[in-house]
């Protein structure tokens, strides 16, 4: 199915194409993103900006349009980022098992292969990620953190850059139809 | 119901798999402690893969690197290129060896300083979140690590174990908000708490506004916590706002400033003095490679002919070992007290082809300090400029520093200016003094930490250094990675 460059929501469920991936890809990839998350930054601290995990939960929301997929995917990554932090446990959980919910069900109702659309959803769910961990961590631990709003804004435009590349390489580990 | 749940199915599993999450952190904040199981999975499925990485990154720079400098040899010289890029593969391997050695040296020394038990450790990865100031090492609780143990480097504090897995433990860093330490100032005595503040700076809290604290000071670990033992460097002091009831102190913590690759975890920790003086930091001296003119003397010496195989740590190593063996002597089973073989010749080897092993052995004074003829238990080391000539004098004989286990001297004797661990002394002759440039292991009390050495003499000739280092580097490449528990002389001054 091909769409046009402008086109970026779908006229009807039938336009959408739920994208399958190898049950090894699902496993593979998540543990991948956060095995860079721990190990890149140590030898490369610029990079630590890099949300990885949270771009894959989003990919693999938006593209398989399941909520409940896209759910448990967020709360599976976000408890392993707990588990090599130092947070308790369900934190990251949280946050991502929102964001993959959230993603998924966006997916749904948008052209997930259109470029921008996808630079745009990155930016925002990572706004999002970084705002409702503010937010809990305030809100159920009593910590007092600050949210950088500029910082985040300019991390999160890095991050939704480095997604688009991403997603173009993730898009060749799926199934073909 | 049943149609219900289905067409709400979607939010009905986010609520739950939400409230379960919720659930899981109000059990950890209610009861105070952690899921461990959740977090040993994790940590053991991605560790491994940690290290994986780690080794196969440190294999393929090498490689690489040879690859592409091979990539563009020229048919018709390939003989010579290759021989070239043979001698640069080997001198960036030789560097990387001194660097290698020169931090397992400084660490060494630090620990010869130290009173307390330390275990070796080396940074495999950091944790996950953009957020987190916590490092995972590669020693956990298989190696004797427990949770709340400190972790330091030469330099400083560097973060304690919060919490440790089979494979590995994981470090919370003094940078973090949730990092804290007593502390007391060397200069005023004044007591502290050190919080990290998620920046490079820490923050010293409820110093009271009376104490006298400046810009420039340096604070210690009080071991108050129970955690870091007293007299470990914090940091120094970058500024200073009065006010009442506590000051407002911002401290550049000193633990982390050289990277920390490697750091040592504080398995017993032994209160030590704080010392008068504020630390000196040396930059780490890069030594070149050892000459290969002294491997080629040493041959001609009649000393045990190299291997044409193996590293220069291995054809060092023989030469050491021809010495030891040239003087009687037989490594690791000196008693205490007992002269080591003298080394000083080694580097002589060039210089004069014959040298007398016996007049120098185990049972023979060295010449200097006999002629010197001074009292004392110790004494500081001259530099290796002394000699006009340029060729080391001859040197007071020094064990390498795995087998020792040192007091600070400073307690007898605390004008002198010491910049190594002081050398036991044979009870026959307690009037001895070193006056030798340094020995083999000069360059390793260069780089020795400060807060636990005194002032730094003047440094030797950087001929004379390169040389000795390079062949002390090679040599404490060799020491193994657990460090030998403290001897109970080296706690009698706490």
């Amino acid at each position: 199915m091909s769409y046009s460059g402008e086109r970026i929501l779908l006229n009807s469920q039938r336009e959408s194409q739920v994208a399958r991936f190898r049950a090894w890809v699902l496993f593979a990839v998540p543990l991948a993103a956060i095995l860079f998350q721990v190990y890149v930054p140590h030898f490369f601290p610029f990079l630590a900006f890099l949300e990885l995990p949270l771009l894959v939960v989003v990919y693999f929301a938006v593209m398989r349009r399941a909520p409940v997929g896209g759910l448990l995917i967020g709360a599976l990554v976000g408890l392993a980022q707990d588990s090599l932090s130092k947070n308790l446990l369900g934190m990251y959980g949280i946050v991502d098992t929102m964001v993959g919910y959230f993603a998924a069900s966006v997916g749904v109702r948008l052209d997930v292969d259109h470029n921008f659309l996808r630079l745009l959803l990155a930016f925002l769910f990572y706004f999002f990620h970084q705002f409702l961990y503010w937010v809990l961590a305030r809100a159920l631990l009593s910590q007092q953190l600050a949210f950088e709003f500029q910082s985040t804004l300019v991390i999160g435009l890095l991050n939704a850059v480095v997604a688009v590349a991403l997603y173009r390489f993730l898009d060749k580990l799926r199934e073909q139809a | 119901m049943e149609s219900f749940l289905n067409r709400y199915r979607n939010i009905t599993v986010l609520l739950l798999v939400i409230f379960a999450q919720l659930l899981l952190l109000a059990v950890q904040v209610k009861n105070d402690q952690d899921v461990h199981l959740i977090r040993v999975w994790t940590v053991t499925a991605v560790t491994p893969m940690a290290r994986i990485l780690e080794g196969f990154r440190g294999g393929s720079i090498g490689f690489v690197r040879n690859y592409i400098m091979l990539h563009d040899a020229d048919a018709e010289n390939r003989r010579l290129k290759a021989e070239v890029d043979k001698l640069k593969i080997e001198n960036i391997f030789l560097k990387n060896e001194l660097n290698s050695a020169e931090r397992a040296q400084a660490l060494q020394v630090f620990q010869a300083h130290t009173p307390s038990k330390m275990l070796a450790a080396t940074v495999i990865s950091n944790g996950a979140g953009s957020n987190s100031k916590v490092v995972f090492v590669d020693r956990g609780s298989a190696d004797g690590v427990m949770r709340g143990m400190a972790v330091v480097t030469p330099d400083g504090i560097v973060g304690k174990v919060i919490a440790v897995y089979p494979p590995a433990s994981e470090v919370l860093l003094v940078t973090d908000p949730d990092f804290a330490a007593g502390v007391v100032s060397q200069k005023s005595g004044a007591r502290g708490t050190f919080k990290g503040q998620g920046t490079p700076l820490g923050k010293i809290d409820y110093v009271p506004g009376d104490e006298k604290v400046a810009e420039g000071d340096w604070f210690y670990t009080s071991g108050d916590d129970r955690v870091f033992p007293r007299g470990f460097p914090v940091g120094q002091v970058k500024m200073v706002r009065p006010g009442q009831p506590f000051q407002e102190i911002m401290i550049e913590p000193a633990g982390m400033q050289r990277g920390m690759e490697d750091v040592l975890i504080v398995v017993a920790g032994v209160h030590q003095e704080i010392p008068d003086k504020p630390p000196v930091t040396q930059p780490v001296y890069i030594a070149p490679p050892p000459p290969t003119v002294a491997a080629n003397a040493t041959q001609q010496d009649g000393a045990v002919p190299l291997a044409p195989g193996g590293t220069e740590a291995d054809k060092l190593r023989q030469q050491y070992k021809a010495i030891g063996d040239a003087q009687n002597h037989k490594f690791g089973e000196g008693e205490p007290g007992t002269l080591p073989p003298d080394f000083t010749k080694l580097g002589q080897a060039s210089a004069a082809p014959k040298p007398a092993p016996a007049a120098t052995g185990p049972s023979a004074p060295p010449p200097a300090a006999a002629a010197s003829g001074a009292t004392g238990t110790t004494g500081a080391r001259a530099p290796a400029s002394s000699s006009p000539t340029g060729t080391r004098p001859p040197a007071s004989p020094e064990p390498p520093p795995t087998t020792r286990q040192t007091p600070d001297v400073r307690k007898q004797s605390p004008s002198l200016p010491i910049t190594e661990p002081p050398a036991k002394r044979p009870a026959s002759d307690p009037g001895k003094k070193p006056t030798a440039p340094g020995g083999p292991l000069a360059s390793a009390h260069r780089v020795a930490p400060s807060g636990f050495v005194g002032p730094i003499a003047p440094p030797p000739s950087r001929s004379a250094v390169s040389r000795i280092a390079g062949h002390a580097s090679v040599l404490v490449k060799k020491i193994p990675h657990s460090w030998k528990k403290p001897s109970t002389e080296s706690t009698v001054h706490e």
